[in-house]
């Protein structure tokens, strides 16, 4: 882990003593998870505290991981500190059944369409988003296609069984 | 680039809308209009030529590449990538090569990162040249646009000799490429290196100082530096609003930092600004291209990396480990370590990122593209609002949205 990675961790560490943060080093870049709860306000310190500074969101995305029991979809947020050119990527977690998180549109104006992304694919209902409507899939669509649930393929084919290849 | 007002000042459209809403004609622009260049619907609120909102439909040519990859080998996503900035496809194949060697770990030699870099700027060039030109054919000078085709066609050529193919072309393999430089490719390469000077001034002639472009474009759909952040904006359109940001220079990757060259900034953030900061890239480009083939350095075309090159086609008849090998690479079968990679590159358009989630399957647990057009296409309306119609036309296309990219 390099210093200054380390001194961001320390900083988020200092904020919130409460919360218990996962965190890891891995291909130049920390990660941390956050609880779901926590989230526009940890984005929020990070992008306003001068010490951090992370004014710049990269990306936004979801993910499924069915395997994860109560914390199956998440959203990933990558950050950027262009002063320092440091990167950040912060993670949550919450349950299929709840899929809410607050968005960050007042933050982030690029967060619209970003969030909308993944609602369309991933259900992620957004508290707060302006216009959370499907973006990229049309908009009678009534599943969300990223889940992992839904193969690419028809699954009623049996002439493609993978039981040697691939899961 | 501090946080300031900007940031969180969010226009209200319906602002002195609301009052005069029902005196508002409705414009559909696009989905296919011949002006917007890709498929882009924009449902305009005007009052006579100026816009007051406008709502943006996109989607129109969604692939779902990101589930797509989710069934796929490493191997096999190069082609996806291809589809999305089809102007410059080789940085997509190569950002996303890029991202599974961080992954894998493979270190390339600087043979492969000099070829790299040759064939990306290569990329960059032919991207620009499309742009900067379009924006000419939409202020009505048509001639600039069909004279660069012969620039943009020997680049193409270029491609062929590398991969065969000219638009999509799949121009990288995870360790190297598919075949070294042949002596084809030097000759037409020295011709280019020789010929692109003159043909960019030609360019330049024709529009940099042209009193009627000047006057389509000055002033004409602009954006403030802190805003264009706030938006997400990466790349050239970033850079003309005067934030020197930069991948190639930020994050160096395929041995970017050996190479001298400048980053071209702009000053108001408008579509002259944009086409400028375009035709300073190319030249630059230029610079690097020469750099990087003077020192190209001997030796091979890709490294020993058995498990995601593939072999020769002579060696998989004769030898049973090159079969083995090709076998396992083509049936995706190469372990691959399990975690979390972002990985980017400066795309035709701005940051192009890769994350790949692996769990150590054949396939990606998850990739998410981020594209450059899909987030600073969002400022749109922002930029264009208050403006005239022909005016919008110009401000899309100097934001170079391409619809491939926009949609995935």
């Amino acid at each position: 882990m390099t210093e200054a990675a380390d001194k961001t961790l320390d900083l988020i560490k200092t904020k919130y003593p409460e919360i218990e943060w996962l965190f890891d080093y891995s291909y130049d870049m920390l990660s941390v998870e956050c609880p779901t709860a926590h989230i526009a306000e940890l984005l929020e310190f990070l992008r306003d505290d001068p010490e951090a500074g992370f004014t710049f969101l990269t990306d936004l995305c979801g993910i499924h991981i069915p395997g994860h029991v109560n914390k199956e979809l998440g959203v990933i947020y990558h950050l950027h500190n262009m002063q320092r050119n440091e990167r950040l990527r912060v993670k949550t977690f919450f349950s299929i059944a709840h899929p809410r998180v607050h968005t960050m549109t007042h933050l982030w104006p690029a967060a619209n369409w970003m969030e909308r992304e993944t609602y369309d694919f991933f259900g992620v209902e957004f508290v707060g988003h302006p216009d959370l409507r499907r973006i990229l899939n049309v908009d009678d669509m009534d599943y969300f296609p990223l889940r992992k649930q839904y193969p690419l393929e028809d699954g009623t084919r049996t002439d493609k069984e993978d039981e040697f290849f691939g899961r | 680039m501090s946080v300031d007002k900007w940031q969180n000042f969010s226009p209200d459209p319906t602002e002195e809308f609301d009052s005069i809403q029902g005196t508002l004609a409705t414009l559909n622009l696009g989905p296919t209009h011949p002006a917007t260049h890709g498929i882009f619907q924009n449902v305009l609120k005007m009052d006579g030529e100026k816009i007051y909102h406008s709502e943006q439909t996109i989607g129109y040519i969604h692939r779902a590449f990101e589930k797509l990859a989710e069934r796929r080998p490493f191997n096999q996503i190069t082609p996806i990538t291809d589809r999305m900035n089809y102007c410059s496809a080789p940085i997509n194949n190569i950002g996303w090569v890029l991202a599974v060697e961080k992954l894998a770990g493979i270190k390339t030699t600087k043979r492969i990162d000099y070829m790299r870099v040759i064939i990306m700027e290569l990329a960059r060039i032919s991207d620009h040249l499309i742009c900067n030109s379009i924006i000419g054919a939409d202020t009505g000078a048509l001639t600039g646009f069909t004279y660069i085709f012969q620039m943009r066609e020997l680049i193409y050529e270029l491609y062929e000799e590398v991969c065969g193919s000219r638009l999509t072309t799949n121009i990288s393999r995870i360790g190297g490429f598919e075949r070294d430089f042949t002596p084809e490719f030097h000759r037409k390469l020295k011709i280019w290196i020789d010929k692109f000077p003159t043909w960019h001034s030609e360019l330049a002639i024709l529009l940099e100082r042209n009193r009627i472009f000047m006057d389509r474009t000055m002033y004409v759909g602009a954006i403030t530096g802190p805003r264009a952040l706030a938006y997400g904006f990466t790349g050239p359109n970033l850079r003309a609003a005067g934030v020197d940001y930069d991948v190639r220079v930020f994050s160096p990757y395929s041995s970017y930092e050996d190479f001298d060259f400048s980053i071209p900034v702009g000053q108001n953030g408008d579509t002259y600004d944009r086409f400028m900061v375009r035709q300073e890239e190319m030249l630059q480009s230029f610079q690097i291209i020469k750099q990087a083939y003077a020192n190209l350095p001997e030796g091979s075309h890709h490294v020993d990396v058995p498990g995601y090159y593939l072999p020769e086609k002579e060696e998989v008849y004769r030898s049973m480990e090159a079969l083995i090998w090709h076998f396992k690479i083509v049936m995706g079968e190469t372990p691959i370590p399990k975690g979390e990679v972002y990985s980017a590159v400066e795309g035709g358009n701005g940051e192009l990122g890769f994350y790949l989630v692996s769990d150590g399957g054949r396939t990606p647990y998850r990739l998410h593209f981020r594209r450059p057009c899909f987030i600073f296409y969002q400022a749109f309306p922002e930029m264009i609002k208050g403006g005239m119609l022909s005016d919008a036309i110009l401000t899309m296309s100097s934001m170079n949205v391409i619809a491939g990219e926009l949609d995935a």
